[in-house]
């Protein structure tokens, strides 16, 4: 038996969130989080999250376990229960719709704003434009991205600038198309990130690293941002410094 | 949702076409509209990379001539008639086959990131049922593949190009039912925000049904949560036929226990299923494809060899997939998501010990009967009527390219075919003039009855009890191996099963993120689904394809080599015909279909 406490809300019927208990008999075996609610669900319908492929792929069960965020649905209860107590949230820093679930609205917006599809200015050929394995593999670690939000909402950077900090998620995706050998848009991608607040309010506390269900580094591409962004500034800096010298 | 819903009550929001589904067909087809410049709105219950293409795993098959240069799409076509058991339709299985490369070149245009040869070019890996001359030359490598996450790179590019072309989503809404004009013409549908609740009716001049399948009418499967042929649902509640929808491909290797899928492309890169003896038991079934045979001779191999006892662990019920000769780092490169599926769900890592796998419910090679581009009809003496305003694409839709049996990489080469197809073709019916009449107050109450006696119930069936009876049927009675005596059982077990879905309760009346008023919704439409499939099955008298029969255990050419057309309204089963006219060369002859 362990003791589950989930957060509830209904903006019809509650002024106020508040937290529910339940007693949840284990079955013999070891379950994940996701068939707990399930079975929960069942005697109260009225318990809400998201849900839909129930094997990590599609981001839909993000949520706060046991005070980190993760997957319900590739999260066994074992590993989590510590002491058979079983604590759900939303996931922190967005607005809660009901129960379990956020509204991801500005989640997506950051996603959009970093132009998330291949730009490349030259025609492409009659089949596909070739890319060499190693080039390739620069793409590994960020294309697998599901959009679960379980990183951005665990940057204390996103909580405090959900609408300026671009946040991890997002980052990690401006990073696949610039590391993309085949997007022709990199010094725009760049160039749209330099002010102080899209990648700069990163601090690297890491907790998306800690979080991310896929075992992807948000952080490492922030990194590789900085770092271009840099490279970018001191050339442009050297360019600055040249043309300086030649009109003296 | 306060009160009798009426069309007064409602809102009513215009479009030129209406595209039900944010997978991957809804997406493609969405990306060509959005493009027109026409009033397109895409109605999806989820977000819409939550979508269950997300879940595809081992490719797209194609002949880009990639791994072999000389490879032919005519070889494609060959291997698709006879992995249908030859009632896939000709004319449509060669637009696919022929068309494909060039929509897989789109895709990797669009950014889909492929994995690559040396040469730079996309990587392909063998699938089963793969040829290269007709059948005589050897295994074919024809599969394009994004290591084993093709699905969840093919959506994700695919939404990404739909934000790039500022195509309009209604995410998180829940399309209830069709609404039909006294013509018989679709003007749209009936749909809530999950979010708010807010009703409305979505009129447009085309509605495009891409809702996927509906692999949740069994217990076991590999399909998401979501996968309740809502649009099938309403299309059935809306008295059109359903086509072949006694063929549900049951794939080979669901992990035992989770159902989750691992893909064919194991198979492909090297891996075998072995039983308790630890034999490589498929050489005895298909000596020449082995494993790599068509999925519905795989999935009854399997079964067998569990029925004769040979099945693995404690209760004998399952066989193993064999993957640690093929060595860690080639798991690594080409199989990385199903090494962290087998972990999380089998416990198991593949580098070191085999999956337990088991075949489970995975694809409905049924659906609204369409033809190439993407329009629905009835049939009636082997005429074809135009549904007017309702298409559909993807796994919702039977085109027919995957007839009685699908080969693998097939759905998401028919995804992008058919979706680009059934947008390039509504874009010109529409700025050609075409449309429907309007419907009046009574067509859109019809249309809201459905949600209105939900919202009234105040006592009923439980929706999740009612689900598992359903569930249980299904997988008892129409699993891979059927017979006639207990399909009977099945289908008067789902009339019961109807009386309750027409009285269910719902406890929870609120309007903001009602999962239990959507949850009931589905169930409703699984119904819908399952009584197509068991009064299909129960009346194909012969074996083909993934049908397969005890009590009529050969094909039946003479009587069955067509579609089957079920009724929703009669309950009854008519037989429609196969095409056999492809256009450009001269049409496969059914023949034994050996591997």
């Amino acid at each position: 038996m362990i003791e589950v406490n989930i957060y509830r809300y209904n903006p019809e019927t509650d002024k106020f969130p508040y937290m529910q208990k339940f007693n949840f008999e284990m079955p013999d075996r070891d379950i994940m989080v996701l068939e707990l609610l399930n079975t929960l669900k069942e005697s109260d319908p009225t318990i809400s999250y998201r849900r839909s492929c129930r094997e990590g792929v599609c981001g839909s069960d993000g949520m706060s376990i046991n005070g980190k965020n993760g997957l319900a649905c590739i999260t066994p209860v074992s590993e989590v229960a510590k002491g058979n107590k079983l604590e759900l949230r939303p996931l922190p820093g967005l607005p809660v719709v009901r129960d379990l679930v956020v509204d991801m609205t500005e989640f997506y917006a950051q996603y959009e704003k970093i132009k998330p599809f291949l730009q490349n200015d030259t025609p492409p050929p009659n089949q596909e434009r070739l890319q060499s394995p190693s080039d390739r593999d620069k793409l590994d670690g960020l294309y697998e991205c599901i959009l679960c939000a379980c990183c951005s909402t665990s940057c204390p950077s996103f909580w405090w600038n959900p609408d300026k900090f671009v946040g991890p998620a997002a980052l990690l995706q401006a990073y696949r198309f610039i590391a993309d050998t085949r997007d022709t848009r990199t010094e725009e991608r760049l160039e749209s990130l330099s002010d102080p607040f899209s990648v700069y309010r990163c601090h690297g506390i890491m907790n998306c690293v800690s979080v991310c269900p896929k075992g992807l580094n948000p952080n490492k591409a922030i990194g590789e941002i900085k770092s271009m962004l840099l490279t970018n500034k001191r050339h442009e800096a050297e360019i600055i410094a040249s043309d300086g010298g030649g009109s003296s | 949702m306060v009160g009798h819903l009426n069309k007064d009550n409602i809102q009513t929001l215009e479009f030129d076409a209406l595209i039900v589904g944010g997978g991957g067909s809804g997406m493609r087809t969405s990306l060509e509209l959005a493009k027109s410049g026409l009033k397109t709105a895409v109605v999806s219950k989820v977000f819409p990379t939550r979508s269950h293409t997300v879940s595809a795993q081992g490719g797209i098959t194609c002949a880009i001539q990639s791994a072999d240069p000389n490879d032919d799409w005519r070889w494609h076509m060959f291997d698709t008639v006879k992995g249908s058991d030859y009632i896939g339709d000709q004319d449509a299985i060669e637009y696919m086959c022929s068309e494909g490369p060039k929509a897989v070149f789109e895709l990797e245009h669009m950014g889909l990131p492929f994995s690559r040869f040396e040469n730079g070019r996309i990587y392909q890996r063998p699938f089963g049922g793969q040829s290269k001359d007709f059948g005589n030359g050897g295994q074919a490598s024809r599969t394009c593949a994004a290591a084993d996450r093709t699905g969840h790179a093919l959506l994700h590019t695919l939404y990404q190009n739909n934000v790039k072309e500022g195509a309009n989503f209604l995410n998180e809404w829940f399309a209830v039912d069709l609404v039909k004009n006294k013509f018989n013409e679709v003007t749209g549908v009936i749909a809530f925000s999950i979010e708010s609740g807010e009703v409305a009716y979505l009129k447009s001049r085309a509605t495009v049904l891409a809702t996927g399948g509906a692999g949740r009418i069994y217990a076991s499967t590999t399909n998401a949560l979501i996968n309740t042929g809502d649009g099938l649902g309403m299309s059935l509640r809306a008295g059109f036929p359903a086509q072949d929808m006694e063929m549900w491909q049951f794939h080979p290797t669901g992990i035992h226990g989770a159902g989750s899928l691992v893909t064919e492309g194991c198979r492909g890169e090297g891996g075998y299923l072995i039983n308790a003896d630890g034999e490589r038991f498929m050489e005895r079934y298909a000596p020449n494809a082995k494993d790599l045979a068509g999925r519905d001779v795989v999935a009854r191999s399997m079964v067998l060899e569990i029925l004769e006892g040979r099945g693995c662990g404690p209760n004998k019920d399952h066989v193993l997939l064999k993957l640690d000769h093929l060595g860690e780092e080639v798991l690594n490169a080409k199989l990385p998501g199903i090494c962290e599926l087998s972990k999380t769900f089998a416990g198991v890592d593949p580098v070191y010990k085999p999956i337990p796998v088991v075949p489970t419910c995975h694809y409905m090679m049924g659906g609204t009967p369409t033809n190439i581009h993407g329009q629905a009809f009835t049939s009636e003496n082997e005429i074809d009527n135009e549904i007017p305003g309702l298409f559909s694409v993807g796994e919702a839709a039977c085109v027919s390219v995957h007839g009685a049996n699908r080969l693998g990489g097939n759905s998401l080469l028919d995804l992008v075919v058919f979706g680009r197809a059934a947008g390039l073709h509504i874009n010109e019916d529409l700025k050609s003039g075409g449309g429907v009449e309007e419907a009046n107050s009574d067509d859109i109450e019809s249309a809201l009855h459905r949600l209105n006696k939900l919202n009234e119930s105040n006592s009923g069936f439980e929706v999740a009890e009612v689900k598992r009876e359903l569930q249980e049927v299904m997988q008892n009675y129409f699993g891979v191996f059927r017979r006639g005596e207990f399909m009977e059982k099945g289908v008067q077990a789902l009339e019961e099963i109807r009386d309750k879905c027409d009285n269910l309760h719902l406890h929870d009346k609120s309007d903001s993120f009602n999962t239990n008023r959507v949850e009931a919704l589905e169930l409703q439409n699984l119904l819908e689904v399952a009584e197509a499939t068991a009064i299909s099955s129960l009346k194909r008298n012969e074996s083909r394809g993934a049908h397969a029969r005890d009590d009529f255990p050969e094909r039946d050419d003479e009587n069955w080599l067509c579609h089957s057309l079920y009724d929703p309204i009669n309950k009854d089963l008519k037989k429609r015909q196969v095409n056999f006219e492809p256009k450009t060369m001269e049409a496969f002859p059914p023949k034994v279909r050996a591997y």
